[in-house]
């Protein structure tokens, strides 16, 4: 069971309280997009073992989105962050390579 | 290869069982293969042993990270069934399934092959004309399946309640000659007889790096040393993305764990499988008397072969909700597998950027069906350079929107 904190309400709860919505920070492409792009953004994911960046929605709770950072092989979270932003803020990767000193930022990040 | 059969085992009786011998080499890697295939379950092997059997290519090695079948082949419900609406899942699941009618005399090793049958149970109108629509689509494929009433649902299922709570069972999918195998069996089965074919079965090799030159694969780095190949096949179900990031490629897949449970052995007391997706949990009764129960997937991407407890709290309730009877039972075992969902929840059997690399993943939920069809439709591809089973599964299907309109591999129940 994972335990989560929602940036919005600054509530902490169990995972059944929230719902996983997928990998963060996906670039939005849409008409006049080459198909390779369009691709990317409604497929490939990086499904990385390890460091994972993800949405998820405070559900049952103040109803609002909120990304997350978690590692896919322990299932630790290294932290939550806001949803308005396009990249990883520095306080959560500082806090992702304290735990995790030979991970390297993913390009997209 | 010494063959088993009833004069064997009397043979075997009066010489105190001294004469049996292992089922298949401890290989140690050569230099060079002219096929390897990167994952020993249920598909790796099936596809070692079809390229032998049907194509000829013997000199193959299969390389496996950890112990043979002990991934998701040791680990699914053994649910077998060919029930599909759409033509091109519907044709590799039954061609499957009637591989596993004869695979126990093919292979010479018993796989306990029970085509017990199978019920999807109907519990809501739109469920109903769903499978009716599946059954009618079945009957234009050539897979046996039919739509029962409830009546009849009771008369195959007398442990069932029809009138749960939530969702009255309004009737049911019933495909007679699906069932159940033995998950193990199948892996040792095929081990065995690509073994005797002078296949290399590798245990405890992890590949660590795939090497290509000009865009043509040459061969792949383990923790045994490099190996040379001149084909590819990457067969590891959870693991796949991993493989394509060092082959320098992505998929559309993410990794998700899917969970089972098995009960305490109790009485023979249900001899069919039966499936409810829309309480979500499916059910059957395996030979030493487990009630073997599948759960469901979680939301989020997980490599650690274990799920949320809140999952199994939902497969019971709706268990005992169906079968009031199981809330008495003590719950002996729970574990997990990770499995790789695509996007349009079908597998991927496919050619792939780098030349000489063929990947076979994707198949979700729903592998353990499949391995016989798989591993035939996947040896033909890496053979021939197409198969007519695999056309559809190509992975330029996310690029061209062609996909396959059903949820093969969704996190329902399998």
């Amino acid at each position: 069971m994972l335990i989560l904190t929602c940036p919005n309400c600054g509530i902490t709860a169990e995972e059944t309280e929230f719902h996983a919505g997928g990998e963060a920070h996906l670039t939005r492409h849409g008409p006049g997009a080459s198909d390779d792009d369009f691709e990317k953004y409604l497929f490939m994911r990086e499904n990385p073992k390890g460091v994972h960046f993800e949405r998820w929605r405070h559900v049952y709770g103040c109803g609002k989105w909120f990304h997350a950072a978690r590692d896919t092989t322990t299932l630790e979270i290294f932290g939550t962050y806001t949803a308005q932003t396009s990249t990883v803020p520095q306080d959560i990767i500082d806090k992702i390579t304290d735990r995790r000193p030979d991970w390297q930022p993913p390009e997209t990040a | 290869m010494k063959k088993y059969s009833a004069f064997a085992i009397a043979r075997e009786a009066l010489r105190h069982h001294t004469g049996w011998t292992r089922a298949w080499r401890d290989a140690q890697p050569k230099k060079r293969y002219d096929a390897i295939i990167i994952g020993a379950g249920g598909h790796g092997l099936a596809t070692a042993y079809y390229l032998g059997k049907n194509f000829g290519i013997t000199n193959v090695a299969i390389l496996e990270k950890g112990w043979l079948g002990g991934g998701n082949t040791g680990r699914n419900t053994t649910i077998i069934r060919s029930n599909y609406l759409q033509d091109p899942s519907a044709a590799i699941y039954e061609k499957a399934r009637s591989l596993y009618e004869t695979m126990s005399q093919d292979l010479n090793y018993n796989v306990m092959f029970s085509p017990r049958g199978v019920i999807m149970l109907a519990q809501t109108h739109h469920e109903v004309r769903g499978y009716q629509r599946t059954a009618h689509a079945n009957a234009l494929q050539g897979v046996t399946t039919e739509f029962i009433s409830p009546a009849r649902v009771k008369e195959l299922v007398p442990i069932i309640n029809l009138d749960g709570p939530r969702y009255p069972v309004l009737g049911g999918l019933w495909q007679a000659r699906g069932g159940t195998a033995r998950h193990d069996a199948v892996a040792w089965g095929y081990a065995r007889a690509c073994s005797d074919m002078g296949m290399d079965v590798i245990q405890k090799c992890e590949v660590t790096g795939i090497r290509s030159e000009g865009g043509k694969v040459v061969g792949v780095s383990t923790s045994r040393g490099d190996i040379d190949c001149d084909k590819l096949g990457m067969v590891v179900a959870g693991h796949s993305g991993h493989l394509a990031d060092m082959a320098g490629f992505r998929l559309p897949i993410e990794s998700v764990s899917l969970q089972a449970l098995v009960s305490e052995p109790i009485k023979p007391c249900m001899d069919v499988v039966v499936m409810a997706n829309t309480v979500h949990g499916y059910m059957s009764q395996s030979d030493k008397g487990e009630m073997v129960i599948g759960g469901g997937t979680d939301g989020y991407n997980n490599y650690t072969q274990r799920g949320s407890f809140h999952h199994i709290e939902e497969t019971v309730r709706a268990l005992i909700e169906t079968f009031p009877m199981v809330s008495r039972l003590k719950m002996l075992r729970q574990w997990g597998g990770i499995v790789d969902v695509t996007g349009d929840r079908s597998p991927i059997l496919s050619k792939t950027p780098v030349d000489g690399v063929f990947i076979n993943c994707g198949w979700g939920t729903g592998g353990f069906k499949a391995i016989p069809g798989s591993g035939w439709a996947m040896a033909e591809l890496m053979a021939k350079g197409r198969s007519p089973l695999t056309d559809a599964f190509g992975l330029n299907r996310f690029q061209e929107g062609r996909f396959i309109d059903e949820s093969v591999a969704a996190g329902v129940a399998h």
